[in-house]
């Protein structure tokens, strides 16, 4: 987009090993493509996944971040992307009050399967995050913590 | 790629960069093996595939090369990079800050080494039906050890209760009875009839299980099942289990004539002695003095490797009277109300020749011979009104063969059978309806069944006939309802002694449905037959054959080895909160002590079962003084990739 002077949003994405990685897998093997600004860190499950992964992330520069796991009912590990989506629901609170940008924080079930879902959630996030601009505001509150 | 070599050369830690085009292939190994050993090196980044498809081949190779295959990690730039950029300026870019990531993340991996898991090479198997005779014979006949746990005082199940199998018409007996011996007699098998599982304690290749054996008070070493007692005894009142209420049998009984072992059992809540103190005449009639009214439940403990659960099928209760609170029963149907509206199973003991009738077709009330008989498929199944969505697949067969048998005896008679669909998948289960249908005449209505009432002697059966968009109506002798399929009672709690998964319904969960199917979520716990899903014989068979031959895949092993990304606690910074035992889906961590060399306790911590951890991190999450760490995704780890994202 032209109105952003060429800002590329800097997305992390972290993603369950047997489910939402596999469907990044299968995006790339039905050669679906997005945007390359997203980076995936690779973990066993969503269960497996701090919050204070998703705050560090913000703080090293991102501009948004994605958890995504296997659907509900669907986890390799049986239940941790309940406790998954029960953090979630916790934190999303906690962190609207802390003051952090609520559109900046995604959740999404991706299942190995859905390569094209895969593709569409991280353009969707990139384009989003692309008109919300960088997230200067949470780098500034942290230089001034500091 | 000569750009992402060069740009990967100045990462921190890089020691030396490789560019082969097929990495994979044996001279790509090759390299890897090569530059290890003559590098020295102490980490390796493969950059090429999905982690999914190589990350093994390529630990192989480092472990061949004498590095510890957890010092490797891959950066996938094809599947999430190259395939999917079509920029190539950008995906270049892009590739070279993954390599990046993943060079930071294996500065901060660990050697680590397989754990190794001592076996023992004894199965237990609960229930003994079909399915857990076939599996029980199967391992047993491969030489390892089976402990068999049957809740009945025999084992067969309920095939050793039917009258002919479709779609071939053998008896069922005659086919099961033999192998029920040949466990009987097996020296790797140890019988436990009349016992129930009491507790399951350890994990994989390590079980200890206690077996409650319930009193039977007929000493099993003294008796020699000459059948003097059964045969005297006075109390003759109780419903006999074996024929569904349709006969009564004696309070010291055996099950039936075929049943292994052939001792008999005495029913406490039956038995005139134990009850009032009176009677006590098998004790006199007894010459091998066998007979002991002291008897207590014993409990005895087996240490096992593995478990196979085949704890089969219960029907549908028709009548009012539920055990769940989402199934709602068919009181219009008048089951347990009229005498002559039976279930299937009740069915199979009237055709039976071993049965209450000797095979002659009587109906319960009077004994007459009935002239018109109502079959009803789907009675339960797929009825969300009643409580169960499923189909319990094996109905559509067992009353086209209900039909077939009824008409092969009572040839002048009526066989009348409502369908909502006939579901016939299977070797020659399709030719076995049409033959039903075609040449016994059975009489087919597409609809369903709405009342049973009962007027002058008839059981009047109002139902449709969609097909030809009417109502119909059939005066029926007797009444015989498909009832639906539902795992055997107290199989929940089993599942929750064995941390096993079940379904809304109660069916045990196997770990993928179509490439794992008789292993289940718990390490070293099988399924097979119908405590799975509704199936037949031939299915249940084959599974309890496919569960056997995974738990034989264990023994051929001389100890179990697990991969060692799990969870470890550091027990100095555990403040025993437990949070991590509670989110556990695997039961796999343990209240633990630590204590002095004079045995005082100095705290208590928080301990990861390395048998049971799968490796999910669950833990690791919840735990708030960062006490837990997962290897090969440690805290380290991943927050050095998070330091170099941007």
């Amino acid at each position: 987009m032209s109105e952003t002077n060429g800002f590329e949003p800097k997305i992390v994405a972290y993603v369950c090993n047997w489910c939402t990685y596999l469907g990044a897998d299968l995006a790339g093997t039905n050669r679906l493509e997005y945007p390359p600004n997203v980076r995936i860190i690779r973990l066993p499950c969503t269960g497996r996944i701090d919050f204070n992964l998703v705050i560090k992330a913000f703080e090293m520069g991102a501009d948004a971040v994605l958890v995504s796991g296997c659907h509900p009912g669907d986890c390799h590990y049986t239940a941790g992307n309940y406790h998954a989506r029960r953090r979630w629901i916790l934190f999303r609170e906690l962190l609207d009050t802390l003051g952090i940008d609520m559109n900046r924080i995604h959740f999404a079930w991706i299942s190995a399967a859905e390569g094209k879902k895969f593709q569409e959630t991280i353009t969707e996030i990139t384009e989003k995050t692309r008109a919300l601009g960088p997230y200067e505001a949470y780098r500034q509150l942290c230089e001034a913590s500091s | 790629m000569d750009q992402v070599t060069e740009a990967a050369k100045g990462f921190p830690g890089v020691r030396c960069v490789a560019n082969y085009k097929y990495i994979c292939s044996d001279p790509g190994q090759a390299i890897i093996r090569e530059r290890i050993e003559a590098e020295k090196l102490e980490g390796v980044v493969v950059a090429s595939c999905s982690p999914h498809m190589h990350l093994k081949t390529f630990r192989a190779a480092a472990e061949a090369a004498g590095l510890n295959p957890y010092l490797v990690e891959m950066a996938n730039i094809r599947e999430q990079c190259s395939w999917v950029h079509h920029d190539k300026e950008k995906a270049t870019a892009k590739a070279i800050e993954l390599i990046r990531l993943s060079v930071a993340k294996v500065l901060r991996n660990r050697p680590l080494d397989a754990i190794r898991v001592p076996l023992t090479k004894r199965v237990l198997i609960v229930g003994g039906g079909v399915a857990g005779i076939q599996a029980a014979l199967d391992v047993a006949n491969a030489g390892f050890a089976v402990v068999l746990v049957e809740r009945d005082p025999s084992i067969g199940g309920k095939m050793a209760g039917l009258s002919e199998t479709f779609p071939t018409l053998d008896c069922s007996q005659c086919i099961l009875t033999p192998r029920m011996v040949e466990v009987g007699q097996h020296p790797n098998i140890t019988l436990h009839t009349y016992s129930e599982v009491e507790a399951v304690d350890g994990f994989v290749g390590n079980f200890e299980v206690t077996v409650r054996k319930k009193a039977r008070f007929v000493d099993m070493d003294k008796c020699t099942g000459c059948g003097d007692c059964w045969t005297k005894c006075p109390s003759k009142k109780t419903p006999s289990e074996f024929d569904y209420g349709l006969a009564n049998r004696t309070a010291i009984y055996v099950p039936f004539p075929q049943a292994v072992p052939a001792r008999p059992v005495i029913d406490k809540d039956a038995c005139i002695k134990l009850t009032k103190d009176k009677c006590g005449v098998c004790q006199k009639l007894c010459q091998p003095d066998a007979i002991n009214f002291d008897d207590q439940d014993q409990l005895v403990t087996e240490e096992v490797g593995a478990v196979i659960v085949a704890t089969g099928y219960q029907l549908y209760s028709i009548g009012q009277d539920q055990d769940e609170a989402f199934l709602s029963g068919y009181g219009e149907y008048g089951y347990g109300r009229y005498k002559d509206v039976i279930n299937g199973l009740q069915f199979e003991r009237i055709v039976s020749a071993s049965g209450p009738t000797n095979g002659e077709i009587q109906r319960p009330s009077d004994a007459a011979e009935p002239k018109t008989v109502v079959f009803l498929s789907c009675v339960g199944s797929r009825d969300n009104a009643k409580g169960l969505s499923y189909c319990s697949k094996i109905c559509c067969m067992y009353t086209a063969k209900h039909a077939m048998l009824y008409k092969h005896k009572v040839h002048d008679g009526e066989a009348h059978v409502f369908y909502m669909d006939i579901r016939a998948g299977g070797k020659n289960y399709e030719e076995f309806v049409r033959r039903a249908i075609e040449q016994d005449g059975a009489i087919y209505h597409r609809g369903r069944v709405s009342k049973i009432t009962q007027e002058n002697g008839k059981l009047i059966v109002r139902g449709a006939d969609t097909l030809a968009g009417k109502p119909v109506t059939v005066e029926a002798d007797l009444v015989v309802l498909a009832s639906a399929i539902r795992p055997a009672a107290g199989v929940l709690e089993l599942a929750r002694k064995l941390k096993l998964g079940y379904d809304a319904f109660g069916f045990l969960s196997e770990s993928h449905p179509k490439l794992r199917p008789v292993e289940t979520n718990t390490a070293g716990v099988f399924v097979c037959g119908a405590c799975q899903a509704p199936k037949d014989i031939p299915e249940a068979v084959a599974q309890a054959s496919a569960a056997a031959s995974k738990v034989l895949i264990m023994f051929s092993q001389s100890e179990l080895t697990r991969d060692p990304e799990v969870a470890n606690v550091n027990e100095l910074t555990c403040a025993a909160c437990y949070a991590c035992l509670r989110s556990c889906p695997y039961g796999a961590i343990e209240e633990a002590e630590i204590r002095d060399r004079k045995g005082n306790l100095i705290k208590h911590t928080a301990r990861v079962n390395p048998g049971l951890c799968m490796g999910c991190g669950t833990c690791v999450a919840v735990c708030p003084s960062k006490s837990v760490d997962l290897e090969g995704f440690s805290e380290q780890q991943i927050y050095e990739m998070v330091k170099n994202l941007v």
